[in-house]
C-alpha cells in the first residue's frame, strides 16, 4: 500500500500510522459558560466513542510518523484499499503564524 | 525437434559457478542423452542422493540430475508412504520434494525440480524409514481407511487422553513431511525494494514479447523469472519465431533486453505476492544454487517491487489426470518428459507411453522418438488422432489406442505396465512400459491475478480457468491468460506490454510483435478415470478421488469445505496441480458445472518463502534498532548491567567486587544517593521543544494542570489524560523563555505523546502559534542527586554561578557555563527525594559530563546508579510511573485529582467526570508494607479483606511495584486498593497465587520517606 503524503510525496504504508474516522469533531464549550453539563458530557462520549463504520469511502486520519510527521486527512475505500485523497491536516506543514502571513 | 546446444547464457546471470573437483570422474549417468541440451557437459558436478555418490552437469536440476541417473524414487508420500517418483520439471512439482543440506542449512521439502545442481550437493529422501526402498510405514497403507478424508474429525471421538497418548505420536511420526534444521540459520537475507514502470512477470514467450514491447517504448521494465534462465517453455518445446529456430530468436530477444538500459532481468526471482497500490513481493534465491552464500553474500532476498502497470505472463501448469496407480513413480506429465529430453537431455524412460485428451500432448511423441526412445502406445479417450499429428503415426508407426489408462502396475523402481481400457467397449489390454507420460490440457497460471479476491472465469474451448477481475493495473498475457499457441502467446504479450507502457506515459514504439504459428489445440477434457485402485487427486496430501467423493457425500459440498475436510491444496505445493481435478471431481459428484462449483480462494504467497527471508536482517540483536544513551559506553567501561527498556539499553546497576548480588549493588547505591552523591543518566526521557506565542496555551489543553501561568525560569510537574479521561503521561516541563517551553515526557510514552501533541497541534487547535520539535536525542541529561549534590556541581560550574537556595530554588530552570565554556541547562527537579538538579548538556558531552562528575565528586564518594535504585527511591517517595499510569488509572486513582483545573477546557477533561471515573470505590494508589518485617512483597499479588477467602469477590487490587527499601529495612510497595486512601493502618490479606503465598500487610501512605519534602528542598 502506497501513501501520497502532500509534503513527503508518495510513500510505503509502514512509515505512517492509522488513527480512524476524521469525522467527528472535538466538541467545543466555554468553561462556566452556561451550558449543561449533560449535553456537553453527551457530546464528548459521541466524539470519544461513535464511529461510522463505512464500506466504502471513508475519511480518515494518518499521521506520517516515519516521515514529515504531519497529519493527514485520507479519503480512502475501505473495501478496495485505494487512496482517493490525501490532504495535510489544518495545521500541518508551516506554522499557523507563517499561514497568517507573517 | 531436438534440445539446443547450449554454448553461451542467456541471461546475464545464468554462468552457475559450479566448482568442479579436478580428477572427479562421471559416473555412469545411465539415463542421459548423447544429444543436446541446455547443460554445460564440461562441468561435471557430483552430488549424493539418499548418500549415494552421483554425477550430473552444470545447467542440472537435482531432478533432472536424477533423472539422468535413472532414479525414479525420490520419495514416500505424506500419508501412506507410497512410492513417489518425479512428476512434473518446474515449481508446481507435488511429489518429489527432499531434504537439501545437512546440519544448521537443513531444508525440507525442497522441490527437487527447482534445486539448481551445485558440486557437493547433499540431497536426502523424506517420509522413509528405516530406507527409501525398504519403507516399514508404507503399512499405512493397509490402514488407508482410517486415513480417509476428514479422518482427524472422525476417528479419534474416543477419550481426550487418547489423543495425546496414543494417536498424535502415531500421526506425527507416520505422516508428515521432512524435518526442519534444529540449529539457527547461519545464513542472512535481505529486503530490498525496487521500483519500475511495467513489471513483467514471467519470461516465456509472452513475458518476452511484453519486456520487448513495453522497453522498447522506453518505460522503466523489470522482467522477473523463477527459473535460472529465461524462455520458458521455449526451453523445453522451441518452434520456430519469426523465420527462426526458437533458440536463435531466444538468443536476440534476450541479446536486446540486455542492451536496453531501462529494462532489468531478475532470475531466479519468483513473484510471490500481489499487495495493495501496485505492490509486489518477490523471492530472490541469490545462493541456493551454490553449497554456501559467499561471504558477505544472502542467501535469498525477498523484492518488494511498486509498478505502475504489471503484465503477469506466468503461463500454464499442465494437469494430471486421476487414475488408479498415477501416483507410481515414472508417471510424469508429458511437458516435464518433454523437459527432461530436449532441455536437460535427461531420458525419463526408454519405452514411454503418452496418454492424452489434447493435442498438445502429442507434442511428446516427436520429443521421445527423436532423442532414440521408443513410444509404446498413444492413449487418447478422444478417438481421433488430431490431424497435425497424423503424420508421427506413419512415421514412427505409432500404436494408437482410443481408450484410458485404468490402472498402473509397477513396483518402488517405479511403472512397470499400464492397464488401458477401450473407451467404446470396455476390454482392457496390457502395455509394457517404463515411463507414462500425461497430459489433462493446460490450466493457466491464474492465482497471481486472483490475488485480490478476483474470480477466474471458466473457458470451455480450453477447459480451464482464465484470470477474470485482475487487481488493478494489472494485465495478463499468454497462457496465464488462456493463449494456448505460440503465435498467440508472442501476439498477447506484445500488446498487454505495448498497452501497459502507453499507460505509463512511454511515447517509444514498442515495435512488432514476433511471429509463429498458432498450433491447434482442442480438448476433450477427462478428469478422473473410475477403478478399483487408489487414484490421487493432490499428490503432496496423499487426497484420492474417492475422498472428494466421500466428502460430497458427506455433505462438504463447498470447494472450501472439501479443501478443509479432505486438506485438498492445503500443502506446500497449495494444490497447483490438484485443486482444478479436485473441483471437477467434486462437479460431477454433485451434479453441478464447474463454475457453479467455483474456485477456493487464491491467497500469497505463490510459492513457499522461508521465513528467514521474511525476517531478512531482523534478527537476533537487529531484531530491532538499538539506543544507546550519551553515557553508554562510559558505563559499559564503569561495569554496568544494562537493562534493555523499549528500544533503549539503560544501566541497571554498577556491581562492584564483592557484592553477591544485584540487591547489594543497589542498596549500596540508593545509600550512597541519599547519604552524599549520587548520578544516573536519565537521556532516555522523552523531550520537546515547545515555542510559539500560544505554546502555554497550548500546553494548558493538553495538561491537566496550568502552565501558561508558570514563571520562565521555572519548572512544574504536568499530568496529562487521554480524551476518555484516564490518565496518559508525566513529567515536568519547564519555562525557558515567555515564547519557550521544554517539555518532558516518561521514556515508554515518548513517542505516543509527539504523535498525541502533533495530533493536538495539528488537528484540534490549528488556531494556536506553536511549534514542536522532538529533541530527546539533543540532549544529555544527568540527575545529580544527594545532600552533597550543590557542592559537586559547584565544582563544574562556573564560579559565578549562584546555586544557593536563594539563587537557585528548588523547582528552577537556568542555563549555566560549565568551566571549561559549554553552555548547560540546570534544573532544580528531583525525583529520588533528595536535593537534586538535572543538568542537560548537547548528547555529545555526556560521557563526559559523565566522567567529569565522576573526578569532581570523587571529595564526596560520588556513585553512578542505575535504573533500579532510581526506581527504589521513587517508590520510598511515593511518585507513580509505568506499573501506576497503566492505562485504566485517573489522575485521582493516582492522588493527582486536585491538579485537575477547574477554570479551563482540556484534553479529558469532560470524560475524566464519569460516573465510573470518580466513583468512590475505585483502586487508588497507596503504599503497602508486609506486617512480617522479614517478608519479601512480589507485585502482581492481590489484595484481599484480611482472613477473606480468595477470590474475583473478594479481590480489591493489587501490589503493583515493590523495592526492598534501605531506608525502612524491609520490603515494600505501592498498589492499587478499593478505597484505598480511607484505610491507612488498615491490615489486608496479601494473596499470591502464582506463588502461591499468603500473608498480612499494612496499607499506609504512599510515601515511606520524608513524607514532607524537606530533603529535595535543602
Ligand atoms: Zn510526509
Amino acid at each position: 500500500m502506497r501513501i501520497a503524503c502532500p509534503f513527503c510525496g508518495e510513500r510505503e504504508n509502514g512509515e505512517f500510522t492509522y488513527l480512524g474516522d476524521a469525522a467527528p469533531k472535538r466538541p467545543n464549550f466555554v468553561v462556566d459558560g452556561g451550558e449543561s453539563p449533560e449535553r456537553i458530557e453527551d457530546a464528548f462520549y459521541d466524539y470519544v466513542y461513535l464511529r461510522d463504520n463505512l464500506a466504502g469511502v471513508m475519511r480518515e486520519y494518518w499521521y506520517h510518523g516515519g516521515g514529515c510527521r504531519s497529519w493527514l486527512v485520507a479519503e480512502r475505500n475501505t473495501v478496495t484499499h485505494e487512496f482517493i485523497a490525501v490532504t495535510a491536516a489544518p495545521g500541518a506543514g508551516a506554522a499557523s503564524a507563517m499561514r497568517a502571513g507573517e | 525437434m531436438s534440445g539446443y546446444s547450449q554454448s553461451e547464457p542467456l541471461a546475464r546471470t545464468a554462468p552457475i559457478e559450479a566448482n568442479v573437483r579436478k580428477g572427479a570422474k562421471p559416473a555412469s549417468q545411465s539415463h542421459r542423452l548423447p544429444g543436446d541440451g541446455i547443460i554445460d557437459r564440461r562441468s561435471p558436478l557430483q552430488f549424493s542422493f539418499d548418500g549415494k555418490t552421483m554425477t550430473g552437469f552444470a545447467g542440472d536440476t537435482l531432478a533432472s540430475a536424477l533423472v539422468a541417473n535413472g532414479v525414479k524414487l525420490v520419495g514416500r508420500s505424506f500419508k501412506y508412504h507410497r512410492p513417489r517418483g518425479i512428476v512434473t520439471a518446474g515449481s508446481e512439482e507435488p511429489s518429489a520434494l527432499v531434504e537439501m543440506r545437512t546440519g544448521a542449512r537443513r531444508e525440507p521439502n525442497t522441490r527437487a525440480t527447482t534445486q539448481e545442481l551445485y558440486d557437493g550437493l547433499i540431497a536426502n529422501s523424506q517420509n522413509r524409514w528405516p530406507s527409501l526402498r525398504r519403507d516399514l510405514m508404507s503399512i499405512n497403507q493397509l490402514f488407508a481407511p482410517i486415513f480417509v478424508a476428514g479422518f482427524y474429525y472422525k476417528t479419534f471421538m474416543w477419550p481426550a487422553r487418547f489423543w495425546e497418548a496414543i494417536y498424535e505420536p502415531m500421526i506425527r511420526r507416520a505422516a508428515g513431511l521432512g524435518k526442519s534444521a534444529e540449529l539457527p540459520d547461519p545464513d542472512h537475507y535481505d529486503k530490498a525494494w525496487a521500483h519500475c514502470d511495467v513489471l513483467v512477470v514471467g519470461a516465456g514467450p509472452a513475458g518476452l514479447s511484453a519486456a520487448l514491447a513495453a522497453g522498447r517504448a522506453g518505460s522503466r521494465v523489470i522482467l522477473v523469472e523463477e527459473d535460472s534462465l529465461i524462455g520458458g517453455r521455449l526451453l523445453s518445446d522451441g518452434g520456430e519465431i519469426d523465420g527462426l529456430d526458437a533458440r536463435e530468436w531466444l538468443r536476440r530477444a534476450t541479446r536486446e533486453l540486455v542492451s536496453l538500459p531501462n529494462v532489468r532481468i531478475m532470475t531466479r526471482t519468483a513473484l510471490f505476492g500481489v499487495y495493495d497500490g501496485g505492490t509486489y513481493a518477490a523471492l530472490e534465491r541469490v545462493s541456493d544454487n551454490v553449497a554456501m552464500p559467499d561471504r558477505h553474500q544472502v542467501r535469498q532476498r525477498i523484492w518488494r517491487i511498486v509498478a505502475r502497470r504489471s503484465v503477469v505472463t506466468a503461463g500454464a501448469i499442465e494437469r494430471p489426470i486421476v487414475f488408479s496407480g498415477n501416483d507410481r513413480p515414472g508417471v510424469m506429465m508429458a511437458s516435464a518428459v518433454r523437459t527432461y529430453v530436449n532441455r536437460f537431455a535427461a531420458l525419463p524412460g526408454k519405452r514411454v507411453a503418452l496418454f492424452t485428451n489434447n493435442d498438445d500432448g502429442w507434442r511428446t511423441v516427436e520429443t521421445i522418438e527423436r532423442a532414440g526412445a521408443h513410444v509404446v502406445a498413444v492413449i487418447d479417450p478422444r478417438h481421433e488422432v488430431p490431424v497435425q499429428y497424423q503424420r508421427l503415426v506413419d512415421t514412427y508407426d505409432l500404436r494408437v489406442l482410443a481408450g484410458v489408462v485404468s490402472d498402473v502396475k509397477g513396483g518402488v523402481d517405479g511403472v512397470r505396465s499400464i492397464v488401458v481400457t477401450n473407451g467404446k467397449n470396455g476390454l482392457t489390454q496390457r502395455i509394457d512400459t517404463d515411463c507414462l507420460a500425461v497430459s489433462g490440457g493446460w490450466n493457466p497460471n491464474v492465482g497471481l491475478s486472483c490475488f485480490h479476491r478476483g474470480k477466474p472465469i471458466w473457458r470451455e474451448d480450453i477447459a480451464a480457468f482464465v484470470p477474470g477481475n485482475a487487481p488493478k493495473g494489472m494485465a495478463t498475457a499468454g497462457a496465464a491468460n488462456g493463449e494456448l499457441s505460440l503465435g498467440a502467446c508472442l501476439r498477447d504479450g506484445h500488446s498487454a506490454g505495448a498497452r501497459a507502457a502507453a499507460e505509463c506515459g512511454a511515447v517509444g514504439k514498442p515495435g512488432e510483435a514476433s511471429k509463429a504459428d498458432d498450433e491447434a489445440y482442442s480438448i476433450t477434457p477427462l478428469w478422473h478415470v473410475k477403478g478399483k485402485g487408489k487414484a490421487f487427486v493432490d499428490f503432496q496430501h496423499d487426497v484420492t478421488a474417492s475422498d472428494v467423493t466421500l466428502a460430497q457425500r458427506e455433505g462438504f459440498e463447498s470447494v472450501e469445505h472439501l479443501k478443509r475436510y479432505t486438506t485438498l491444496g492445503m500443502a506446500t505445493d497449495q494444490g497447483k496441480t490438484s485443486n482444478i481435478n479436485g473441483l471437477a471431481i467434486m462437479a460431477e459428484a454433485s451434479g453441478r458445472t464447474i463454475p457453479e462449483t467455483g474456485t477456493t480462494i487464491y491467497r500469497p504467497p505463490y510459492a513457499p518463502v522461508a521465513i528467514g527471508a521474511f525476517a531478512g536482517h531482523h534478527r537476533d540483536e537487529n531484531f530491532h534498532a538499538t539506543r544507546l544513551t550519551p553515557s553508554h559506553h562510559w558505563a559499559a567501561r564503569h561495569g554496568a548491567v544494562f537493562v534493555d527498556t523499549g528500544l533503549w539499553k539503560r544501566a541497571q546497576w554498577y556491581p562492584r567486587a564483592g557484592e553477591k548480588d544485584w540487591l547489594e549493588s543497589v542498596t549500596r547505591e540508593v545509600l550512597a544517593v541519599r547519604n552524599g552523591v549520587g548520578f544516573c543518566d536519565v537521556s532516555t526521557l522523552g523531550k520537546v521543544d515547545v515555542r510559539g506565542a500560544d505554546a502555554g496555551a497550548f500546553l494548558d489543553r493538553v495538561y491537566i494542570n496550568a502552565f501558561s501561568s508558570l514563571a520562565v525560569g521555572k519548572a512544574r510537574y504536568g499530568l496529562m489524560l487521554r480524551e476518555d479521561g484516564i490518565v496518559m503521561d508525566d513529567g515536568t516541563t519547564s519555562r525557558l523563555a515567555e515564547d519557550h517551553y521544554f517539555l518532558t515526557t516518561t521514556t515508554a510514552k515518548a513517542g505516543p505523546v509527539m504523535q498525541h501533541l502533533e495530533f493536538c497541534r495539528q488537528v484540534l487547535f490549528p488556531e494556536l502559534d506553536v511549534q514542536l520539535t522532538s529533541a530527546t536525542d539533543q540532549w544529555a541529561q544527568l540527575s545529580i542527586a544527594g545532600p552533597n549534590a550543590r557542592k559537586l556541581l559547584q565544582a563544574l560550574v562556573d564560579p559565578s554561578e549562584d546555586l544557593t537556595n536563594e539563587g537557585f530554588p528548588f523547582m528552577g530552570v537556568r542555563e549555566v557555563q560549565l568551566r571549561g565554556g559549554v553552555t548547560a541547562r540546570l534544573f532544580r527537579i528531583s525525583f529520588s527525594g533528595e536535593m537534586a538538579f538535572e543538568i542537560s548538556v548537547p548528547a555529545r558531552y555526556g560521557a563526559a559530563m559523565a566522567e567529569n562528575l565522576m573526578i569532581a565528586g570523587k571529595p564526596y564518594g560520588v556513585t553512578p546508579y542505575g535504573t533500579e535504585a532510581l526506581g527504589v527511591m521513587r517508590i520510598e517517595k511515593g511518585h507513580v510511573a509505568g506499573p501506576e499510569l497503566n492505562g485504566t488509572t485517573t489522575a485521582d486513582d493516582l492522588g493527582l485529582g486536585k491538579m485537575m483545573s477547574k477554570k479551563k477546557d482540556f484534553i479529558g477533561r469532560v470524560m475524566a467526570g464519569r460516573e465510573a471515573l470518580t466513583a468512590p470505590n475505585r483502586q487508588v494508589v497507596v503504599g503497602i508494607k508486609p506486617v512480617d518485617r522479614a517478608r519479601r512483597l512480589r507485585s502482581g499479588a492481590h489484595v484481599i479483606p484480611k482472613g477473606a477467602i480468595p477470590g474475583p469477590q473478594t479481590d480489591q487490587g493489587y501490589v503493583t511495584s515493590v523495592c526492598f527499601s534501605p531506608m525502612l529495612d524491609q520490603w515494600i510497595g505501592l498498589g492499587l486498593v478499593e478505597r484505598g486512601r480511607e484505610r491507612t493502618g488498615e491490615i489486608v490479606g496479601i494473596h499470591d497465587p502464582l506463588r502461591t503465598e499468603d500473608y498480612e500487610a499494612e496499607i499506609c501512605s504512599p510515601v515511606f520517606y520524608d513524607p514532607e519534602g524537606v530533603r529535595q528542598r535543602g
